[in-house]
């Protein structure tokens, strides 16, 4: 089964693609730049906002790529690629949390040490939240996912070529690490870059909390990229609408567990009612926010929940389009509400700015970019994997 | 069991997945609507090779999933909120986040059962005791390790000759025709025999409630859980007005209490005079308890600066001219006996505590209105303690 008898024709996105994707890149970057002169402080929360769903799509990705390794999935092998694709960010993330980096004294709060010394509950936590333990620990965590990304990556596309079906018992091996390693750094980011902007405030399922987001909107990415590709034909023309019914069972049910995991965090908070602790939603319920906080359980939970509950709207690729979309937003809008109310804690007081609309269209530019980059260079398909041909005679 | 001569339909073995899905196919293209196909596990794709539309069971999942958020929702508004209501952990009667996870696993309960349940009797027509199918070789083959596909004789293209040769040309490894079975009638469903049934299941609860219940009713050992002394409002059985708490008898004292002879007088016309010394110890014990009892609404210093900053009246000052000339039974019978919005503390601080407390409310005043001889006396004492 691993001849290439897939009908697997290979065709790069066309030059208007990358077009577009690099005209958003500038247009988004250049706008940025002018955000960070007129107000530094504004443009680096707007731009942590953006640098958090880079990680939520490309490490999902990558956990994504992994996961089918490890669970020997054999529905999601014909769309293994499209995730590997997008998980083409993450060699870049180390150079986009520079700028986070000059602006750390901007973001978090426990970054001053006169603050620090002034303040016993951070002077406590000073082993942990420190300047330069932050940035180490993070730039490590970065080497980690892309050395982790390459292994894994370059061995698949070795087997486009080979057929080596060795390959992918290595890659098996390699996905257990990644799988135990991605669960620890990706807790690590949740906290560092988003839990740490209220260092007061503490919650031991906040990792979570970002996982199930981080999943969720990797799998919202691959399958729009997967609905949008078929369309237009850059795939195997023997794929069926029965090959998206999983993708719509894993958005469905990362929706659920994704409000799972919020509950928990909030009624255990609730229930307790203790100050330290409930701080942190206070600060999500006051003035706007009380909005934001409501349109977020409508926006994540309910209308996706409904949208895919049926039957047939899992495999209905108009109705997954929608979602996708509808989900990436989501999860963006619950960055930004993660992050944004952080912003008192920084000395200031929130409101809405243009800035936040100029980084995610540069994001997104970023996005195009690196995945044209890529469909250019690599096959769409793992044409020569051994599950390859099984994943494609799928069916409900 | 034995069979009529009535045809039912005609079955077709399989010996392979790929050509059972095939041979569905092919059916549903030469027309047949009534045929069915047994496999020994499901099969991937044999819906659409089938032509099965979607299951309607997900709606029957729908509608008793939401029924069951609905109920539980309500119930639990009804019983905790209106039917007894009950203050628990300092939440409102209708806590909703607390009340999620039970709407959870009820709706997840409810959409189960209803699935379940919906399935096997709406859908699958189950109890069917006498399907013909039941005990053919057919059956036995189709359940271990081959494919089986039935059409059956009252589908209108149905023809044996013409079916036959369109299982043989699919590659079916046997034909066979199968005939409905003849009537059986189970003894077990006989009316005479039910209604025995329920009678002598009727006459043998009976008579094991009465044997054990009434006849031969023995107390179950408790572990001393009820015993036969009287219990805190509880009703007796002894006392004429049924009271289990007594009030002590009238005109009496318990012992090792003095009593107040001023309760319940809001203005007596004379008070008690302070019993208790203001020596060290006396003041030490006041001020302890002033800081627990009384600091809350009066203020450390007694100053009426209530810590409950406005929550409650903050009461006045106890630093006035007129606080200042009360006696010490005056201020005593304050906190004995209330006043104003001040309940009565008799039963939170003792009675030597009470006038420990007015010793230190004397201590507060004098040092809050300390003169110039307050203060060189201060001073000489103090500075004695130094060349001690």
């Amino acid at each position: 089964m691993s001849k290439n008898d897939s009908g697997y024709i290979k065709r790069p996105l066309p030059q208007k693609f990358l077009n577009l994707g690099l005209a958003l890149l500038a247009v988004g970057l250049a706008l940025g730049i002018i955000a960070y002169i007129v107000d530094p402080q504004r443009a680096s929360f707007s731009y942590l906002t953006s640098f958090m769903f880079l990680i939520s799509l490309g490490v999902g990705s990558l956990f994504l790529v992994s996961l089918e390794y490890l669970a020997g999935a054999v529905w999601s092998t014909p769309f293994r690629r499209i995730s590997e694709f997008f998980a083409g960010t993450i060699p870049y993330l180390i150079i986009i949390s520079i700028p986070l980096l000059f602006t750390m004294h901007d973001l978090f709060h426990w970054t001053h040490s006169a603050v620090v010394n002034s303040d016993a509950v951070l002077k406590g936590k000073e082993s942990y939240l420190n300047i330069p333990f932050f940035v180490v620990r993070n730039v490590i965590i970065f080497l980690i996912w892309t050395l982790f990304y390459y292994l894994i990556t370059i061995r698949s596309r070795k087997q486009d070529e080979t057929g080596d079906q060795a390959l992918t018992g290595t890659n098996i091996k390699l996905s257990t690490g990644f799988i135990f390693i991605f669960s620890i750094t990706i807790t690590i980011s949740g906290v560092d870059w988003m839990m740490s902007l209220e260092p007061h405030w503490y919650s031991t399922i906040f990792g979570v909390y970002y996982f199930s987001g981080t999943v969720w909107c990797a799998f919202a990415a691959l399958t729009l990229a997967v609905v949008l590709l078929r369309e237009k034909g850059y795939l195997v023309p023997g794929l069926k609408n029965d090959h998206y019914y999983s993708l719509g069972t894993m958005m469905f049910a990362f929706t659920a567990f994704w409000g799972y995991i919020a509950f928990s965090q909030y009624m255990l908070i609730w229930y307790a009612d203790l100050p330290e602790e409930t701080s942190w939603f206070f600060h999500r319920w006051e003035g706007g926010w009380m909005y934001a906080s409501i349109i977020l359980i409508i926006v994540h939970f309910i209308v996706p929940f409904f949208a895919l509950l049926s039957f047939p709207a899992k495999t209905n690729p108009k109705r997954l389009k929608f979602v996708a979309v509808w989900i990436l937003a989501a999860h963006f809008f619950d960055l930004y509400w993660l992050i944004m109310p952080g912003m008192e804690q920084a000395g200031r007081a929130y409101y809405f700015s243009w800035m936040d609309l100029v980084f995610p269209v540069a994001m997104v530019g970023f996005v195009m970019v690196i995945f044209r980059m890529m469909t250019n260079k690599y096959n769409l398909m793992p044409v020569k994997d051994p599950k390859l041909q099984r994943g494609l005679d799928y069916s409900l | 069991m034995d069979r009529t001569d009535k045809l039912f339909g005609i079955t077709a073995l399989f010996d392979n997945p790929d050509s059972i899905i095939n041979a569905a196919k092919k059916v549903v293209g030469e027309g047949y609507k009534k045929f069915d196909v047994n496999t020994p596990y499901p099969l991937h794709g044999m819906d659409s090779a089938m032509g099965l539309k979607n299951s309607k069971l997900g709606f029957v999942t729908l509608f008793f999933g939401f029924s069951g958020t609905a109920f539980i929702l309500l119930f639990m508004y009804w019983s905790m909120s209106i039917d007894y209501p009950m203050v628990i952990g300092g939440k409102p009667y209708f806590a909703l986040p607390a009340f999620i996870p039970i709407t959870f696993e009820f709706t997840v309960l409810l959409a189960a059962l209803s699935t379940v349940f919906g399935m096997i009797i709406a859908f699958f027509n189950l109890p069917f005791n006498d399907h013909p199918l039941h005990d053919t070789a057919y059956m036995k083959r189709v359940s271990v390790d081959r494919y089986g596909l039935v059409i059956l004789a009252d589908d209108l293209l149905f023809e044996e000759n013409k079916v036959r040769e369109l299982f043989l040309s699919l590659g079916a490894i046997e034909v066979e025709k199968i005939y409905y079975p003849e009537k059986v009638t189970y003894p077990v469903f006989d009316a005479k025999f039910i209604t025995f049934l329920i009678i002598v299941a009727a006459a043998v609860s009976a008579l094991t409630y009465f044997t054990l219940n009434k006849f031969m009713y023995m107390v179950p050992y408790n572990w001393m859980s009820e015993q036969d002394k009287v219990i805190p409002q509880e009703k007796s059985v002894f006392f004429a007005d049924k009271f289990g708490m007594r009030e002590p008898v009238e005109g009496t004292v318990a012992r090792g209490f003095i009593p107040y002879p001023y309760m319940g007088i809001a203005e007596p016309k004379e008070y008690l005079i302070n019993p208790v010394l203001p020596t060290r110890e006396s003041i030490a014990l006041g001020k302890r308890k002033f800081l627990t009892f009384c600091s809350p609404c009066h203020g450390n210093q007694a100053d009426g600066d209530s810590r409950l900053r406005g929550q409650f009246p903050s009461p006045p000052s106890l630093h006035t001219q007129r606080a200042i000339d009360f006696p010490d039974g005056r201020i005593y019978h304050v906190i004995t006996n209330g006043q104003n919005a001040m309940p009565s503390y008799a039963a939170q601080v003792t009675r030597e505590e009470r006038w420990s407390i007015v010793n230190y409310i004397r201590v507060l005043q004098r040092s809050k209105n300390a003169t110039d001889e307050d203060i060189k006396e201060i001073k000489k004492e103090s500075s004695s303690n130094v060349q001690k």
